[in-house]
């Protein structure tokens, strides 16, 4: 498919805008790079063929402004959207919204975007299509008498969560019978508040799971995966560090996640790059669906880096009409990648923000660096802290480990505090070596090891 | 003299703990030393302002959600 000549909006910010621009480049595209107020000298304004302001610093006001975007994209005579990651791109009403006007969404459609965003609906998506969930009701609570009775099969502790909620925002964790009478009624009241939706469901906690995701790529018919990440280092129930392959399971293990996530985006006729998250036990050695990206992923360089796919360029080709250039048994795998995630905060004093100005900046050959950085960049205090991240890869785990630690110590970032001094600590900690990890590994290890003290 | 209290860190200025609650400090209102007169949001993370001095007559200088620098001038009192 020819794609020369064609206009991209890319409506996001940040190293996602910048490897968004890249790669429609890449195919051919024209680029028209959304920006605030607080956002004009930004990397990805300088390297598009053009801007379009969408509003003041607030994101509130410009990037998550649905009408203004909208506009700004149909007044630079864009042909597609993306949306890249967080603000808008899993907003059903963003996309329906860029389809009215006429313009691609580079995305799944909007129904798929609300099914996969509604927990309860994803779940029942996931079970039907054979993929493994988390023993937890059926669907939405009705009150609190079917809440006791789902308690007491699948025992306590047990987490109430957010129909609507995501990213690990809306979720409860229960101990026993009486906690569940008094929280049941403040989760749906704050869920109410929070997402607009007081829907809730119950599900068994898992108390030291893996985090382990399925990349996949669809076209509206045929689905392929791209093997799966471990993002177990985590804090506050946010990734710090993503890994690809997961390590911790067996080839067979991993052939059978990687088949049911394909189920699952068929059966939902997919389009566009997705991922599914899994909790894995690793001494059950169970999965467990957690919920459904449908979007392109911070993390996505290192399932790009072991098989060679450009997963952003594949997903501007399907919005576009392609077929996906991929078949799964093209789709191979090569050692080892790590990325970590460079944000602009101070790990010696409790992750403290730090929007500096950016000074002399050295990035060590043979690494992949995506970032927003730039000498001489201010960076705006308005936004996520993410500045950047190292992707690093080896033949195999060892060595993608010394790759990183090698890199580390060749990148300055002059002026600014941000977490490389975390990865240098965890690249050289004995558990993470080892690899035995699990998601809340990274919280007890920092109460443990404070970094700077 | 005019009292001032600056802003420690860029970012947005809230006057309010939430969008419904009241206000940190009515205009016109007196403070005392270490009280909240309102919140800078930096990077998605909260941070509380305080006045350093006791002081009557607060006066604010930027409207609540208004993007501020670090070191600007948040209001004024006697």
């Amino acid at each position: 498919m020819d794609l020369s000549g064609k206009t991209l909006f890319v409506a996001n910010r940040g190293e996602i805008a910048v490897r968004i621009v890249r790669a429609a480049r890449a195919l051919g595209l024209r680029t028209v790079q959304a920006c605030s107020d607080a956002d004009t000298d930004m990397l990805a304004v300088r390297l598009a063929d053009a801007s379009a302001n969408v509003g003041p610093p607030q994101a509130a006001k410009s990037y998550l402004d649905i009408a203004r975007v909208v506009a700004a994209a149909r007044d630079a005579g864009a042909d597609a959207v993306h949306p890249g990651y967080g603000f808008l791109a899993e907003n059903p009403r963003f996309a329906e919204a860029v389809e009215a006007a006429g313009m691609v969404f580079v995305g799944p459609r909007a129904e798929t975007i609300a099914t996969m965003g509604d927990k309860v609906a994803a779940r029942a998506a996931a079970k039907a299509a054979g993929v493994p969930i988390t023993p937890g009701s059926e669907g939405r609570l009705e009150g609190l008498e079917a809440a006791r009775a789902v308690a007491a099969e699948i025992g306590y502790p047990l987490m109430i969560k957010a129909a609507a909620g995501g990213g690990g925002r809306g979720i409860r964790v229960v101990e026993n019978a009486e906690a569940l009478e008094k929280q049941i009624p403040q989760a749906e009241a704050e869920a109410r508040a929070a997402f607009g939706d007081g829907g809730v469901y119950i599900e068994r906690l898992v108390e030291r799971a893996r985090h382990v995701e399925v990349q996949i790529l669809g076209d509206g018919t045929r689905a392929i995966h791209a093997f799966e990440r471990e993002c177990s280092l985590q804090r506050r129930r946010q990734k710090v560090w993503e890994e690809a392959p997961a390590a911790c399971l067996t080839e067979a293990e991993r052939a059978e996640i990687c088949a049911a996530s394909v189920r699952l985006a068929e059966r939902v006729n997919y389009r566009g790059a997705g991922t599914l998250e899994y909790l894995f036990d690793d001494e059950r050695r169970e999965f467990y669906f957690l919920e459904m990206n449908t979007r392109i992923q911070v993390e996505h360089p290192v399932s790009e880096a072991i098989t060679g796919i450009d997963l952003v360029a594949e997903m501007i080709r399907v919005a576009f009409g392609a077929s996906l250039s991929l078949r799964q048994e093209d789709v191979t795998r090569t050692g080892h990648a790590i990325e970590v995630r460079i944000n602009a905060e101070d790990p010696a004093k409790n992750f403290m923000p730090f929007p500096g100005v950016c000074g002399a900046m050295t990035v060590p050959e043979n690494v992949r660096f995506d970032t927003m950085l730039y000498e001489g960049y201010a960076i705006p205090p308005f936004y996520d802290s993410l500045l950047g991240k190292l992707i690093v890869h080896g033949a195999d785990r060892p060595a993608a480990l010394a790759a990183l630690r090698t890199a580390i110590a060749a990148m300055t970032l002059e002026g600014l505090k941000t977490t490389l001094p975390l990865h240098a600590a965890l690249a050289d900690d004995p558990a993470v070596i080892a690899d035995t990890v699990h998601t809340r590994f990274l919280e007890d290890w920092l109460a443990n090891n404070p970094l700077g003290a | 003299m005019a009292k001032e209290i600056r802003s420690p860190l860029p970012g947005t200025f809230y006057r309010r703990p939430s969008p419904d609650e009241p206000v940190f400090v009515e205009d016109g209102a007196a403070v005392e030393a270490g009280a909240v007169i309102g919140l800078v949001e930096v990077m998605k993370s909260f941070h509380e302002v305080t006045a350093e001095e006791s002081g009557t007559n607060v006066r604010f200088k930027v409207e609540n959600e208004d993007p501020v620098t670090a070191g600007a001038t948040l209001a004024e009192m006697d």
